[in-house]
């Protein structure tokens, strides 16, 4: 693979993310290790629901007063709609468009920021209630799962951008190609998660 | 490592064909996405309602399962050729998964 070779958008392969060995070999273990996180937050979920609303005796906190649905909403649009600006930026790569594509990413990543404020926001709303970290068993499991994917979310952020300001002078080319749609496999699996932590956490934990 | 990447410089029909191809494919996407925003509110508001908790969570529990397929097989491109061995790998985890939240809410108690 020589890195040099300067592709145009009619040389440009169908499948730039795995025209080449190495990048065939990321797609298989991307994939890998998305297994195993399915098996971490499934693990988390499991959790929860196992301690969910369980704490020391005369505990005030239930997921009936603290959740609050108009801010989960809100996240849920956000993370949703960051989920659509990374197909668009793969749908640029795919046509050799660097510019549209790392455009698409900022916008990807400033919803994803955007998320995450309102996550930080939501966590030390909580604390200041007194909801903190090591309450009780439903606080820890509710912490553990939530902040989890808020983590995942942060890598994320991170990941887009480096590749980003790292490519940023080299435009694509076979190399980075398929470490951006990795970075893209990435995001669409973390708005998988909160599909169902706004759904098993927020939705059901409001109904009691 | 060294192997070489074969190119292939398309002619200008093959080139239009896959534009149009592709742009076809995000006009798909975009469907997908409204779809997603959709089920999205019928499950908030399924629960806004005040139904029964029994009636509505096995609703919302669905629309998210189906949101997440469209996710996997459009947005990850699952549907696409060349995905059996991702397909494999996800769905192990999916079962291995399933069998520790099962287990965790019939054996854990207070």
């Amino acid at each position: 693979m020589d890195l040099n070779t300067k592709y145009t958008p009619q040389s440009w392969p169908d499948h730039p993310e795995n025209s080449t060995l190495e990048g065939k070999n990321k797609f298989v273990g991307f994939w890998l290790f998305l297994g195993g996180e399915t098996v971490t937050f499934a693990s988390l979920f499991a959790t929860y629901l196992a301690l969910k609303n369980k704490g020391p005796s005369g505990m005030e906190f239930t997921t009936q007063g603290l959740f609050e649905l108009p801010l989960v909403f809100i996240m849920t649009m956000l993370l949703l709609t960051s989920s659509l600006t990374s197909v668009y930026a793969m749908y640029h790569m795919k046509n050799y468009n660097f510019k549209a594509m790392q455009a698409w990413l900022m916008v990807t990543v400033l919803l994803g920021a955007a998320f995450l404020g309102f996550e930080i926001y939501e966590f030390s709303h909580y604390v200041h209630l007194g909801f903190t970290f090591n309450q009780s068993a439903f606080s820890s499991a509710f912490f553990i799962l939530v902040g989890t994917h808020g983590a995942h979310v942060l890598v994320g952020l991170g990941w887009i951008i480096l590749l980003m300001v790292r490519n940023a002078k080299r435009g694509l080319n076979l190399y980075n190609a398929p470490k951006f749609y990795l970075a893209s496999l990435y995001w669409h699996f973390i708005d998988v998660v909160w599909v169902f932590i706004f759904t098993v956490v927020y939705l059901m934990g409001v109904m009691g | 490592m060294a192997h070489d990447v074969h190119t292939h410089v398309k002619s200008q029909t093959e080139y239009e064909y896959k534009r149009r191809r592709s742009a076809n494919e995000m006009r798909g996407q975009l469907t997908t996405f409204a779809i997603m925003i959709f089920l999205t509110l019928i499950a908030f508001t399924a629960v806004y309602a005040g139904f029964s908790p029994n009636l509505v969570v096995p609703i919302i529990l669905l629309l998210a399962v189906i949101q997440v397929i469209l996710q996997l097989y459009y947005f990850m491109h699952m549907s696409h050729k060349g995905h059996e061995t991702a397909s494999m790998f996800l769905y192990s985890g999916v079962i291995v998964g399933l069998i520790t939240v099962l287990t965790f809410v019939t054996i854990v108690w207070w």
